[in-house]
């Protein structure tokens, strides 16, 4: 549980801080008073068991739910997001689990939703020129930009709902499972576009199950379980102590797995 | 950064959107011919059906009374069209969005009273009689949103209720009397009923989209080619827009051979042209289709979603409005019977039979227009073999049955073929 991380001549100032955060869904506490800092020019990994709230604390900074109480702060300013407008104008990103495109529409409306280019004369070539820009530096494989999202594979909208949140310029990008549906390459890229948006300066959230991943990238690992803070890691912790924060106990199914394959060795080797 | 792709870069000289290997491009006019079989196939119907239906309605009609197809009988038909196909570009507007507006028909027969009573009965001057029912129309558009907006209340049920509440009010200002007859010799009345276009002017209109068709396509192809993207065929752009303006010729030229065409169809696809404009060019209509497909995506993207049904409701009841002052213009008269009957799901039919779905997110004003000339062909076919309203009502109740179908079953296809 160490707050220091490494070396980066742009990181420093905080662009998001949140304290104390709850959120109810009726009688349901998805989030029960959550703390957690972004700096810029750093990489933050949400992990998790299913339903410890991650989607849930990215909603709320993405404006879509609105916490029961709290306080966000956005570089040094309260902020109340009470809208997913305002979470974008203040250069809030979000890529979310379940996507969230217009299977109606093609890939650049999509790409474009609410910020056309030239809102009352549309500038569709424009747009295509840039969709096929920010495709591209993701490795993309998208046939036709042109055809209906809804004949996308689930890897490809996946990369265009990430290709969406690098289009305003943010801040801060949030990216919910970004890779769980892409393949080999993509996942690469998108782990390299991950590390340059920080050498950029920009703050990252990411939240993914796959620990290798989350490794590769994130300057800090905070875990939720249940919807509480539940620790905070560096990324050279050791998977042991790791899955033991995530589901709550030594003493786990993972563990258990893997001592019943090594036959009582407690392999833990992978983690350093 | 495509080091893990090499035919990437082989393929460095081609258009920006054309190096996927995979896909087929259907350049030509065989390739053109196939994307659209391809298209039609996997439920992607758009104009088709119209098409179809209108080819077969004038060759039964013709057959059962050739008066049908005679050059005046149709310029009647375009006078018809205007009023019921302004309602329905209000409805397209609603449907885009997975709403639906049932009270268009009494909204008209509300405006057609204000015309009246305000005009007739307390002799204020015309324009301020229209301004006041167009107004009218907006605020009870704003009212439905609002319900819709604040109150969760769906808008199929707060539209059934306005139906019975707009009917209300139009028996209640029409009073005892019930109706009111309009000045014959008025501007207004003969708009509705004999101003039609001189020659001159109905050829040089008919010319007018062919022309933007290539002007447009021209500038287009410039800027896609300078920004290297692929461009349309040229033998395509250029054989559409002689198709389209030999085919407007020549119906221009027919209708000529009667009394001409009506000032007030004319109207209608002026609007057409401006909605379509505004539903494909424009943010505002790029957010109707875009709630209409996915409205928490919409939402998330940052579209005002609340001031997106807000806009299209008032337009709808607006344009319902204004098809009321045409309508009360082409019957010279403010009556109880005015809006009522088969205006209202005539106005929807024409929509859906135009090809927008009623589950939102497709569709384009263009489907107004045409639906609306396939209805009013039934009708006027019917009425020709003197059949009386029964008959036309059930008629008109079952061509409604088969678009919905029709759009039903075509959405489950796109389903399928991944084209939602
Ligand atoms: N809109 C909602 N209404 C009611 N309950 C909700 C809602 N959204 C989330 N929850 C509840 O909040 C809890 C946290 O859900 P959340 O989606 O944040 O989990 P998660 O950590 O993202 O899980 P996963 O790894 O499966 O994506 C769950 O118990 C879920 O049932
Ligand atoms: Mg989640």
């Amino acid at each position: 549980m160490v707050q220091e991380h490494r070396a980066n001549p742009e990181k420093g100032n905080p662009i998001l801080r949140l304290t104390g955060i709850s959120k109810n869904f009726g009688a349901v506490s998805a989030l029960t008073d959550i703390d957690l800092e972004v700096q810029s020019g750093e990489v933050v990994a949400l992990v998790g068991d299913n339903g410890a709230g991650k989607s849930t604390l990215i909603k709320i900074l993405a404006g879509v739910h609105q916490p029961s109480s709290g306080r966000i702060e956005f570089c040094g300013q309260p902020v109340s997001l009470d809208s997913p407008s305002r979470a974008l104008e203040l250069g809030i990103a979000t890529v979310f689990q379940d996507l969230a495109l217009c299977e109606n529409l093609d890939v650049v409306a999509n790409l474009f939703l609410g910020h056309e280019l030239s809102p009352w004369n549309l500038d569709e070539v424009a747009m295509e020129v840039r969709a096929w820009t920010l495709l591209k530096e993701l490795a993309a494989r998208i046939p036709s930009v042109r055809e209906p999202v809804a004949s996308l594979s689930g890897g490809q909208r996946q990369t265009v709902a990430i290709a969406r949140s690098l289009l305003l310029d943010p801040k801060i990008i949030m990216l919910d499972e970004p890779t769980a549906a892409l393949g080999v390459a993509q996942t690469a890229e998108v782990l390299n576009l991950i590390e340059r948006v920080r050498d950029r300066g920009l703050g990252v959230i990411i939240i993914s199950h796959n620990m290798e991943d989350v490794r590769a990238v994130a300057d800090r690992i905070v875990v939720l379980r249940l919807g509480r803070n539940n620790g905070v890691f560096r990324p050279d912790a050791s998977n042991q102590e790791l899955v033991a924060s995530i589901t709550g106990a030594t003493e786990n199914s993972v563990s258990r797995r893997l001592d019943r394959r090594t036959g009582h060795n407690g392999l833990n080797g992978s983690a350093t | 950064m495509n080091r893990n792709m090499p035919k990437d870069v082989a393929n460095k000289d081609q258009a920006l959107d054309r190096r996927d290997e995979r896909i087929r491009h259907d350049d030509g006019l065989p390739g053109a011919l196939r994307s659209f079989v391809n298209r039609v196939r996997s439920g992607d119907l758009g104009m088709l059906p119209v098409a179809v239906g209108l080819i077969v309605i004038s060759i039964v009609f013709s057959i059962l009374n050739p008066v049908f197809l005679a050059p005046n009988n149709l310029v009647n038909l375009l006078f018809d069209c205007a009023t019921v196909g302004i309602l329905s570009l209000g409805i397209v507007c609603v449907l885009l969005l997975g709403e639906i507006d049932l009270s268009v028909g009494s909204m008209s027969g509300l405006s057609s009273a204000i015309i009246g009573v305000l005009w007739v009965n307390s002799g204020l001057p015309v324009v301020i009689a229209i301004f006041a029912a167009l107004v009218t129309g907006a605020l009870i558009g704003a009212l439905y949103a609002l319900m819709y907006n604040r109150l969760g209340m769906p808008s199929f049920v707060a539209t059934l209720a306005g139906l019975l509440a707009l009917l209300g009010l139009q028996l209640y200002i029409l009073g005892p009397t019930g109706s009111i007859n309009l000045p014959y010799a008025s501007p207004l009345v003969r708009f509705g009923q004999i101003l039609v276009m001189p020659d001159w002017i109905s050829h040089g209109l008919a010319l007018m989209p062919g022309l933007v068709m290539v002007m447009v396509g021209f500038a287009v192809r410039k800027r896609r080619r300078s920004a290297n993207l692929s461009t349309q065929p040229l033998t395509i752009l250029l054989g559409k827009a002689a198709a389209l303006t030999v085919s407007l010729e020549f119906a221009v030229y027919y209708l000529n051979l009667g009394r001409g065409v009506p000032w007030m169809f004319g109207l209608l696809v002026a609007l057409v042209i401006v909605l379509n404009y505004a539903l494909t060019k424009t943010q505002w209509g790029r957010s109707i289709f875009a709630v209409g497909g996915n409205r928490e995506a919409a939402r998330r993207s940052g579209i005002n979603v609340r001031r997106i049904y807000l806009s299209a409701f008032m337009l709808c009841s607006t344009l319902a409005a204004l098809g009321g002052i045409l309508s009360a213009s082409r019957l010279a008269s403010s009556s109880q019977q005015a809006g009522t009957g088969d205006v209202n799901l005539n106005a929807i039919a024409a929509a859906v039979i135009g090809g927008t779905s009623l589950f939102g997110g497709r569709g384009s004003a263009y489907s107004a227009l045409l639906g609306i000339i396939v209805i009013q062909a039934i009708s006027n076919g019917l009425t020709l073999l003197n059949l009386n309203s029964s008959l036309r009502y059930m008629i008109t109740g079952a061509v409604l049955a088969i678009a919905v179908i029709v759009d039903s079953l075509a959405r489950r296809s796109r389903l399928s073929h991944g084209r939602a």
